[in-house]
């Protein structure tokens, strides 16, 4: 029989002003098993745990229940102070009384009903409990960063500083991401690409740093400190080893009419490219769905004028594995598509274009050299509309639900940058709030409406009509004003929600990291852990977890490389214990387990068994602790219950069901 | 059958197995965004969805319960990426068996709910509760012994 | 049946097994029993008519842990269940000679009681290539009764006269199926809830937990059983109510689904005619529906619908559309 301790938290009033603690001690006390049962303030505070420790030693307790908060919260701290009592800490159970009961009930009967029930099943589990002791399990000293942006690339500077190798995998042919397609950066205006390109350099010389560029993860398996994963480098048709990055196949190119991704598709490029000046690597790709030699097989003028023999028509896909401790995500973003926005004419008239489209049009490097221009016909605009929020804030199936949270300040940035340069163009902005909260945000947007005159209207455009002349209608409401608008403008630039890459979601399912309804990849703790995956090993860099400006980004790449360097940093990982477990007399040997393991941890071994004095060789399934990670699949699709899970046995969560329904 | 002493009102035995990573942490979700879903549904954690036996939704029929709910993550977003698809798979048999026994079929359910999804949860709660308190107590499946 | 005991001779005298595993004579012409035979002499007593319904596969299991080969003798429905068991490693095929023999149906004494004959002495015109109605002889008379109405209900469903697995084959099998298989499982299906309540009340209440068919059972194999285990607190004890009479037929049929082969040894052995086969074949129908026709032991390496998955599965609550209205 175990000699059970109950330790009731009042978190506060949090738990106490819903829950009659007192009640649920008395109750408890009343259980099998129970010896003790108290409450105190803060059972996670230092004097709670004591108490707890206390009363280990003092009633010799063999397992403890405390009702608190969610075991996701506290569960860890319980089971050390257990630990640290003299007690397996796998004896603690948690009966979670805060968010699933005090929080979510007024009534205090019957939120203390509750709480005396939730108490009693965790008692009932506990009596079941049994000593569990972690194994072991290595670390690869290897980190795998996905992504090439400045997320990406900031992690992996971070961590390969720490004396760690990295590889970053970069679907796209250079590394770099949307930062080297901005031409300015808020608030201090510095040139994008003046603080990028240095960086880019850098994780391109770091001898710890292995860039796959125009690469792709394939696959994933493993588990924390031991991930396998398959990278699959798609041809380049070039030997990189062999191209000087002269860049006279590009001008030979005859196939010139493919739309460049890096400006947006607002000009072309040619069959065989690289994406911008300043690649990383400087090794160009070839395009082979617009290339002439790949659709007609004739051709072959890149490979011809190429000094130094570098292009291959033959390379082929490569899939390689590599072994990695830990994974950081920084698959960054993508404006949404704006096919359901009619009402502002994207589709319809060339003038109206994305702010990332307006970053390339302000670009010394971009489609108009940085001439301010209409992309239509060339001509100087005189009046520029901006539409802040398409897209974001949306109530309705088209949009997001979110806020961008970066369009604010890059609006108030091409406005001012727009004024500074051309005086004569007058700039108006159309918004629901302007958010700026960040340093030196706020004194930046008052810069723009004070010093450079921006018409700032709080208000939504309900449509933008292209003209016979050539010229935009806008129609918008003044929410202020309490009227509706109508004026002309010669360019129109939406302020385009962000989302997640989409390489995120099936990215997502290969790392079994979990994902919200935004596709945005979730943190372990919204406030305590936000740059850790709930799937351990897997940390997240940038926007791949919500949308976020540079600086933003930057720390919190940081952060996550942090996060991985504790990890590489140790020699071994202590495993879940709670793994599963086959009964020798009772396993038949059918192979049902070892089908439904995600992790191939089940094996088989004909061993001589002696159930109850009979003596056999029999076929018996054997779990790999190192690699069972607990999910139970097998306890279920055993016919004979023969596997059970450790820590979740079938007759531990009958009690449970027992304890709950009595 | 399970009447509330003072009121007299049917209130209901309603156990909720919830996932570790998904489904669990949406619970504590809707807890700490204050979703309010009625105090009769209780919740069992398990690792994952996977890991619920028939014989514990059986079991939880047997000693009275009127309800029964599973949880789990999203197909496709399992923390151990395949097992709701077995849970899957062993909750529409065993419930499709149950419908063919006679009994009546709101009373089981499975809901993805992800660890984002703090309102599905609650709506969901809710949404069965109150089904549970249309159909009133499972006579069916109730183990009488279980009564005193 | 004598070329069936000629070869068994044959082969128990040139070595290759060393035991036979068959049926011999009962007390009555409609009960033989499931017999060893380690002799030439044994054999004698061997018998092979349409009343050996028995399914052989599951004594090799325990064959299967004795020295030398078993020639065992395996009707086509049988085979199927033996590959179920080979997938599931619970036989070893290097252990077993598979004499595959024809099957023309097999024979329900209980059919024949129904038609109002009782005082049953004897049963003759069974054998393989008998003749197409069975003379019963009672002591009030002789009865003739045609062949086909004297048979078990698996076999008007018949899976087919093929032999899935064997070493060599004796004696013409007849597919005899006319019935629908999921006919009578569709019927409750379209009862309302409180009809379909009603009629496994009224069946499952004459359950007096024997056993006889979770132990005759090929696919419930399991060393020990979860209801004599104490893993699940759902130990084997008398039914006190009716709960336990469904709870039992419910898990008994879960943890065969997908591996049943619909053999009916079930419904074949239950002493009260519980038509247990009715639980199984809703599972198997479901599977069916839901995820794409499954014979289990079809082969002895397919993977079981339940220990497999496919990402567009239906979701459970496609009950609430399938099921009562």
């Amino acid at each position: 029989m175990q000699r059970i301790g109950v330790f009731v938290c009042h978190c506060g009033s949090n738990i106490a002003a819903t829950v009659d603690v007192k009640k649920v001690v008395e109750m408890a006390a009343r259980e099998p098993g129970v010896v003790h049962a108290e409450d105190y303030q803060y059972m996670c505070s230092e004097a709670g745990q004591a108490k707890i420790a206390a009363a280990i030693a003092e009633k010799k307790l063999t397992g403890i229940v405390v009702c608190s908060c969610s075991p996701r919260m506290h569960e860890a701290t319980f089971r050390k102070c257990a630990e640290r009592a003299g007690l397996n800490p796998y004896m603690v159970e948690i009966a979670n009384i805060r968010e699933h009961c005090s929080w979510i009930h007024k009534n205090m009967e019957e939120a203390t009903e509750k709480a005396v029930i939730l108490a009693r099943a965790a008692i009932a589990k506990v009596n079941l409990n049994a000593p569990l002791k972690p194994g072991e399990s290595r670390v690869t000293k290897r980190a795998l960063v996905i992504g090439g942006g400045i997320a990406g690339i900031q992690s992996a500077l971070d961590i390969a500083d720490a004396g760690y190798e990295v590889d970053i995998v970069e679907k796209t042919p250079s590394i770099g991401g949307r930062m080297a397609q901005l031409d300015k950066t808020f608030p201090t205006l510095d040139c994008s690409a003046c603080i990028l390109t240095p960086k880019m350099v850098e994780a391109a010389a770091h001898e710890k740093i292995n860039i796959y560029t125009y690469s792709e993860v394939e696959k994933i398996s493993g588990f924390v400190g031991d991930f396998t994963v398959d990278i699959r480098k798609k041809a380049r048709s070039i030997d990189a080893n062999k191209c000087t990055g002269c860049g006279a196949c590009q001008e030979k190119c005859p196939s010139k009419k493919s739309l460049s991704e890096f400006n947006r598709g607002l000009n072309t490029r040619s069959a065989i490219y690289t994406p911008f000046a300043q690649a990383i690597p400087n090794v160009p790709v070839i395009d082979r769905e617009a290339c002439i030699k790949f659709k007609t097989g004739k051709c072959g003028i890149c490979s011809k004028v190429c000094a130094a023999g570098a292009v291959d028509y033959e390379q082929k896909d490569e899939i390689f594995t590599e072994k990695y401790g830990a994974i950081v995500v920084a698959t960054g973003f993508d404006t949404i598509k704006l096919d359901k926005y009619d009402e502002y004419a994207y589709n319809q008239s060339k003038d109206v274009i994305t702010s990332l489209e307006l970053e390339r049009v302000m670009n010394a490097a971009g489609p108009t050299k940085g001439h301010l221009e209409r992309l239509s016909d060339g001509k100087h605009p005189e009046h520029i509309v901006f539409v802040q929020c398409v897209g974001s804030r949306c109530s309705d199936e088209r949009g997001k639900p979110y806020c961008s949270k970066i369009c604010c300040m890059y609006t108030a940035k091409h406005a001012m940058l727009i004024r500074d340069k051309y005086p004569d163009v007058k700039v108006t902005v159309f918004y629901i709030d302007v958010r700026t909260p960040g340093k030196n945000f706020d004194e930046f947007y008052r810069r723009a409406v004070e010093e450079y005159g921006v018409n700032y209207i709080k208000g939504q455009v309900g449509k933008v009509a292209p003209q016979p002349d050539g010229s935009l209608l806008v129609q918008a409401s003044d929410l202020l004003d309490n009227k509706q608008i109508k004026m002309k403008a010669d360019m129109v630039v939406l302020a385009t929600a962000i989302e997640p890459d989409p390489s995120v979601r099936p990215l997502a399912t290969m790392l079994t990291a979990s994902i919200d309804t935004n596709n945005f990849l979730t943190e372990a703790h919204p406030k305590l852990r936000p740059v850790e995956s709930p799937t351990a090993g897997i940390f997240l860099s940038g926007v791949c977890q919500g949308p976020k400006d540079i600086p933003e980004t930057v720390a919190q790449a940081g952060a996550a490389a942090v996060k991985a360097i504790g990890l590489l940093a140790k020699d071994k990982l202590t495993t879940n214990p709670c793994t599963a477990k086959a009964d020798e007399l009772l396993c038949n040997g059918c192979s049902t387990c070892a089908n439904v393991c995600p992790y191939g941890a089940i094996s088989y071994e004909v061993k001589l068994i002696n159930d109850h004095g009979v003596r056999e060789d029999r076929r018996i399934a054997v779990v790999n602790n190192a690699l069972c990670q607990g999910c139970g699949a097998c306890t279920v699709a055993c016919p004979s219950g023969a596997m059970d899970l450790q820590g979740f046995s079938n007759r531990q969560i009958i009690a449970e069901v027992d304890a709950i329904c009595r | 059958m399970p009447l509330n002493e003072k009121t007299g009102e049917f209130t209901p035995k309603i156990v909720a197995f919830c996932c570790n990573w998904c489904s669990y942490a949406g619970a504590d979700l809707a807890g700490s965004s204050r979703l309010a879903y009625p105090a009769e549904v209780k919740i069992i954690r398990v690792p994952c969805s996977c890991r619920v036996n028939p014989m514990f939704i059986l079991r939880a029929f047997e000693k009275g319960a009127d309800g029964v709910i599973l949880c789990g993550c999203h197909p496709g977003d399992c923390h151990y990426s395949t097992g709701n698809y077995y849970a899957r798979r062993r909750m529409t048999l065993l419930f499709s068996m149950l419908d063919y026994i006679g009994v009546e079929k709101g009373r089981t359910r499975v809901e993805w709910v992800s660890a984002a999804e703090g309102v599905k949860f609650s709506t969901t709660m809710n949404e069965f509760a109150a089904k549970i308190h249309e159909l009133g107590p499972n006579v069916r499946l109730e183990d009488l012994r279980c009564k005193n | 049946m004598q070329e069936l005991i000629n070869r068994a001779k044959e082969l128990l005298a040139d070595g290759t097994v060393v035991r036979v595993l068959g049926w011999r004579k009962g007390d009555m012409d409609y009960n033989p029993e499931v017999a060893y035979f380690n002799s030439a002499e044994e054999l004698d007593n061997f018998v092979y008519d349409g009343f050996c319904g028995a399914n052989l596969s599951k004594y090799m299991i325990e064959a299967s842990k004795l020295e030398g080969k078993t020639l065992v003798f395996l009707k086509p429905c049988d085979t199927y269940s033996f590959n179920q068991l080979l997938c599931e490693h619970r036989v070893d095929r290097d252990k077993a000679y598979i004499i595959g023999v024809g099957c023309r149906g097999k024979l329900d004494i209980e059919k024949v009681k129904a038609q109002g004959i009782s005082g049953i002495t004897a049963v003759s015109g069974t054998e393989l290539d008998g003749p197409d109605s069975i003379k019963v002889s009672t002591i009030y008379g002789d009865f003739d009764v045609a062949y086909t109405d004297a048979m078990l209900e698996r076999c008007h469903v018949c899976k087919g006269k093929e032999h899935k697995i064997y070493d060599e084959l004796i004696g013409e099998s007849k597919d005899t199926h006319d019935m629908d298989r999921m006919a009578a499982v569709a019927a409750i299906e379209a009862m309302s809830p409180t009809e379909k309540f009603a009629y496994f009340q009224a069946e499952l209440s004459k359950c007096i937990r024997c056993n006889a068919c979770r132990n005759v059972c090929p696919a419930c194999s399991c060393r020990k059983c979860v209801f004599d285990s104490t893993k699940f607190d759902s130990q084997q004890k008398a039914n006190v109510d009716s709960f336990e009479e469904k709870m039992f037929h419910i898990i008994r049929a879960f943890h065969v689904a997908g591996r049943c082969t619909d053999c009916g040894e079930c419904s074949r052995v239950c002493p009260q005619g519980i038509p247990l086969h009715l639980f199984n074949r809703k599972f198997i129908k479901d599977i069916d529906e839901l995820y794409g026709k499954y014979q289990a032991g079809e082969t002895a390496d397919q993977r079981a619908p339940l220990v497999n998955f496919t990402f567009g599965d239906a979701e459970p609550s496609i009950v609430n559309e399938r099921g009562s209205k």
